[in-house]
């Protein structure tokens, strides 16, 4: 197989993915289900039920705050118990609406059948009816970031869109949840994608897929085939080598159409490309073909210390306690929980943190794992600098934050930094580089914007 | 011999004219610097901090001699020198003393080992900026002190140090100056400048949670929980609730320590005040109406 990668940097830590071939469950119902307002990056939604409201499945419950912004529904049938705080993926406590599940009624509008609808079948669907139910679903990144779908649908003026390139790298260690999309869900994966070129007014398409994944590039390749042979698109698998960061959007521009993005604030779009996730494309799908919104997702729960790893369908709002319980509760000992891997994710401090829409994984590293080694002294050594997928200096980087050299750092491109953390990752003498550097970038964004 | 001739006149006419130019020059391009800005200059602590909101003390001398130009030197003040400082610069400029009240740090949080407990390790970079940026920290509360140091690193003059039992930075009284450079450095914006107060005397609410009263309690014991009990005490309407936290206006608290007395979680201190004598009963009740008399007979 002629796999591709990225030019530059890139590492490649130990894959343990422990669920590969662990069929995915349908996660049960929460007995209370919390919906943060800001689930994804832009603006909070804003609530537009009160405490006492009955919900059934598929009720919007929040609508977007703003442009850049998304509205929430409800994934649950029950009463609203309150509009409170409580601690979300950020670690503190943030605005969301709680609800309390009796039953699971849903909303009469989505259609419950396992069906494929093929595009050709619904004329209606024209690209500004494709991104209007995108945007009324709440479709957010499901990759982590959670950047609102529509709005990478329809790109600036400036910039036109050539292909979609779908995201099913999954580079992270442990986590498998797109995988287990990819194998169980392959069809509908592929209208969302037809649904996202069409939308996006481009008739090329790629799935980028790395070479752990065999099993998945086949099907794809196979499926891809058969759904697109003879008609006006063309879509190709593309195997990728295995190299942690290739799920960043502009790593895996480089790597399937080989060209590269500059710097911020350019985006993808501007040489041509539109990256969507795997699991969006399959969001989507439901959301324009079945009027199902945003509500529930796939999540690998893993952790070598957990009793029966494993893949779910989970609802949103589903507290992650409830998951680990599933997966054979708390393991003894010191762990450390994460939202998403163990390379990108976001450590808790609380297992109450419920699923929201970016939430691939729920991780729990062993301690021996989890633990930081004692910083010596740079060596020098540069390796960091090879790592850098962003071809960055991420010991230098680290220093000028240290010392509070803003200016040095926004000239060294410090906002360029993704914070994949493969310089940190690298580092022989343990030194907390993406700590600083990360102080560094929101500081320097900081200055930066104050000066608009 | 004629060499020797030669060099010594060619020298000799290079070294006139370079004269001539760089007089020339120093005339025509001089810039004008008020002398009183170096004499200003001079007078001031020299220790550049910017807690007067100048870059360094050249800029404060440049304002203080341009306020004394436009007749007024209001808003300019010292922090570090304060009154000894200025009383001086005020002299030279020939302006009345601009009285600035003193001020020092004030830590806002109380929520020490023993009333915080901790809910989570924190193994990332130790410093405060850093752990806020990765969530509430190593207890529950999302508001209180990370106990890393950053204020005890951006402080010149040593007079912030961390309580190695309670967690905490302390400030000595003695040493702050008031620059304000612990202030900016708190991520959490737990300290405040706060008038000094008569012989140190200072009432203040030592907590900044915004939970509700339920959530904030569970997270630390001493947390103000937004009950409002000191609002109604307060005779002078020097407190204010504002997102389950009280606020004690310093500008209006007459140090009568009722507050204190009613909070239930003691959340509010009350500093530098003489320890009680051995009990007559309620102090507070004998002492809060005087200070109600002398405000009325000051109005």
């Amino acid at each position: 197989m002629n796999a591709r990668t990225f030019r530059i940097g890139g590492i490649h830590p130990e894959e343990n993915k422990l669920t590969h071939e662990v069929e995915t469950k349908v996660a049960p119902l929460p007995k209370q289900a919390i919906f943060p307002l800001s689930q994804h990056i832009g603006a909070p939604a804003k609530p537009v039920v009160q405490k006492g409201d009955k919900v059934k499945v598929g009720t919007l419950i929040a609508e977007a705050g703003g442009f850049v912004s998304a509205p929430i529904y409800s994934s649950v049938s029950g009463t609203v118990l309150k509009i409170d705080t409580a601690i979300d993926a950020t670690g503190y406590r943030k605005p969301c609406i709680i609800i309390s599940v009796e039953g699971d009624e849903w909303e009469e509008s989505i259609d419950r059948s396992t069906k494929l609808e093929l595009v050709k079948d619904h004329p209606e669907l024209t690209p500004e009816e494709i991104v209007g139910r995108v945007k009324t679903a709440g479709i957010t990144g499901m990759g982590g970031a959670g950047f609102p779908t529509f709005i990478k649908l329809t790109p600036p003026p400036t910039a036109t869109a050539e292909c979609v390139i779908i995201n099913a790298v999954e580079c992270e260690p442990y986590i498998t949840a797109d995988y287990r999309l990819m194998m169980e869900k392959a069809d509908e994966i592929l209208v969302g994608l037809e649904l996202l070129m069409k939308a996006a007014k481009v008739t090329k398409g790629y799935i980028g897929i790395e070479t752990n994944k065999p099993k998945a590039i086949d099907l794809l390749s196979k499926k891809s085939a058969e759904v697109f042979g003879g008609t006006e698109y063309s879509v190709e698998v593309v195997p990728l080598k295995q190299r942690y960061p290739q799920g960043g959007e502009k790593q895996l521009v480089d790597a399937v159409i080989g060209r590269q993005v500059p710097a911020p604030p350019a985006i993808p779009v501007n040489v041509g490309a539109i990256v969507q996730n795997v699991g969006t494309a399959f969001a989507v799908y439901e959301a324009v073909m079945k009027r199902k919104p945003l509500f529930e997702r796939y999540t690998t729960v893993t952790g070598k210390r957990l009793q029966h790893p494993g893949n779910y369908l989970v609802r949103m709002g589903t507290p992650m306690q409830d998951l680990i319980d599933l997966c054979g509760g708390m393991p003894e000992g010191d762990c450390k929980l994460l939202a998403g891997g163990p390379m990108m994710g976001k450590a808790l401090t609380s297992t109450e943190v419920p699923v929201c829409k970016g939430t691939n994984s729920v991780t729990l590293l062993s301690d021996d794992d989890a633990r930081r080694k004692e910083p010596q002294p740079c060596i020098r050594c540069a390796k960091c600098v090879g790592a850098c997928p962003m071809g960055l200096e991420p010991y230098l980087l680290s220093k000028l934050s240290e010392l509070k050299n803003w200016e040095r750092a926004e000239h060294e491109d410090i906002v360029s930094c993704i914070e994949c953390g493969s310089c940190q990752f690298t580092c022989p003498a343990h030194r907390p580089l993406l700590d600083y550097i990360r102080q560094g970038k929101q500081t320097v964004m900081g200055i930066i914007r104050s000066r608009k | 011999m004629n060499f020797i001739l030669i060099a010594v006149i060619v020298l000799g006419a290079i070294g006139l004219i370079a004269a001539f130019v760089l007089y020339v020059c120093s005339k025509k391009f001089a810039v004008y610097e008020d002398p009183r800005i170096a004499q200003v200059s001079a007078l001031l602590p020299g220790a550049n901090c910017g807690g007067c909101g100048f870059p360094g003390c050249s800029g404060m001398a440049d304002a203080l001699v341009k306020g004394a130009d436009a007749g007024s030197l209001d808003g300019l003040n010292c922090p570090v020198g304060g009154a000894e400082v200025m009383g001086p610069v005020a002299d030279l400029l020939g302006m009345a003393i601009a009285n600035g009240e003193p001020k020092v740090a004030v830590v806002r949080c109380n929520g020490s080992c023993e009333h915080r407990p901790k809910v989570a390790e924190y193994a990332g970079l130790r410093t405060c900026s850093a752990m806020n940026a990765c969530g509430a920290g190593e207890t529950a509360c999302g508001f209180g002190c990370l106990g890393c140091g950053d204020c005890v690193a951006a402080c010149q003059f040593g007079a912030i140090g961390m309580n190695p039992e309670t967690g905490l930075p302390e400030v000595d009284e003695e040493k702050c100056t008031a620059c304000g450079a612990c202030v900016k450095a708190c991520p959490r914006h737990i300290i405040e400048l706060r008038k000094k107060g008569p012989k140190g005397r200072r009432v203040y609410v030592s907590c900044v949670n915004k939970d509700k009263g339920a959530v904030s309690m569970k997270a630390c014991k001493v947390s103000c929980i937004g009950c409002s009990k000191c609002v109604k005490e307060c005779p002078f309407g020097a407190i204010t609730v504002e997102n389950n936290c009280s606020y004690i206006d310093p500008e209006k608290c007459r140090l009568c320590k009722k507050c204190v007395a009613v909070c239930p979680t003691k959340a509010i201190v009350a500093v530098n005040f003489p320890t009680p004598k051995p009990k007559p009963e309620n102090p507070e009740a004998t002492e809060a109406p005087t200070n109600q008399e002398r405000k009325e007979a000051q109005a």
